[in-house]
């Protein structure tokens, strides 16, 4: 058995393309009309065939209610790895990104977390030298 | 000035208002990863929120909503109170 995809509910499939591609860097993989919506995938251009993320829709009502509870109290959805967290926090900085924590150093790992803009706070992590 | 004793009476609420001292508008995501890397203060983020609640009835952390987060400010105001009721004798 292997992860193939992880999902991540998103107010909006095609405005979170758009940032998960155009902001982030990942790369597009599925993207299958499934009627009202569409099962839409993307993966790091550094590990294409790894792990996709799907963006899922919020279309069932327990969704929104948790996720919001979730981003009120600044709690990631996930975490990405990143070389350099403070690098990786300067480039999304300049596209825009809005950060609810900056650079933070915890022990092992330096980590920040910023709004996916789609209703999801995302957590980016590496390890200090 | 019951309630500022009673908050300040507690370490892990002391280390908040240390953590706060730092940087303010925190989420209480970073503060519950400051406290338990810092710290070593491994309390659920049910207990913190707990002693935010009473950080914010004495007047000492200011809750405030933006956008769709919660980020909590340090208050040093109502600290004063206690300099006003004793305070330091002056030198000849």
């Amino acid at each position: 058995m292997k992860i193939t995809a992880m999902t991540i509910f998103v107010d909006d499939q095609q405005k979170a393309l758009d940032f998960y591609t155009n902001v982030l860097g990942f790369v597009p993989i599925a993207n299958v009309p499934l009627g009202e919506h569409s099962w839409i995938t993307v993966a790091s251009p550094e590990a294409p065939d790894a792990t996709q993320i799907s963006l899922e829709p919020k279309d069932h009502p327990a969704v929104t209610p948790f996720t919001d509870a979730l981003v009120g109290d600044g709690i990631p959805w996930t975490s990405f790895g990143v070389d350099d967290v403070q690098t990786e926090y300067e480039r999304l900085v300049e596209r825009g990104v809005v950060f609810t924590q900056p650079p933070t150093n915890a022990g092992p790992v330096t980590i920040a977390v910023f709004d996916d803009t789609v209703g999801n706070l995302i957590q980016i992590a590496g390890m200090n030298a | 000035m019951v309630e500022i004793f009673h908050a300040l009476a507690d370490g892990t609420r002391r280390a908040i208002l240390d953590e706060l001292a730092e940087r303010d508008e925190q989420t209480l995501f970073e503060i519950c990863t400051r406290l338990a890397m810092k710290h070593g203060l491994n309390s659920t983020r049910q207990a913190i929120s707990q002693h935010l609640d009473v950080l914010e009835k004495a007047g000492l952390v200011h809750a405030e909503k933006r956008g769709r987060y919660k980020f909590h400010t340090l208050d040093t105001t109502p600290l004063a109170q206690i300099a006003q009721r004793w305070p330091p004798k002056e030198t000849p």
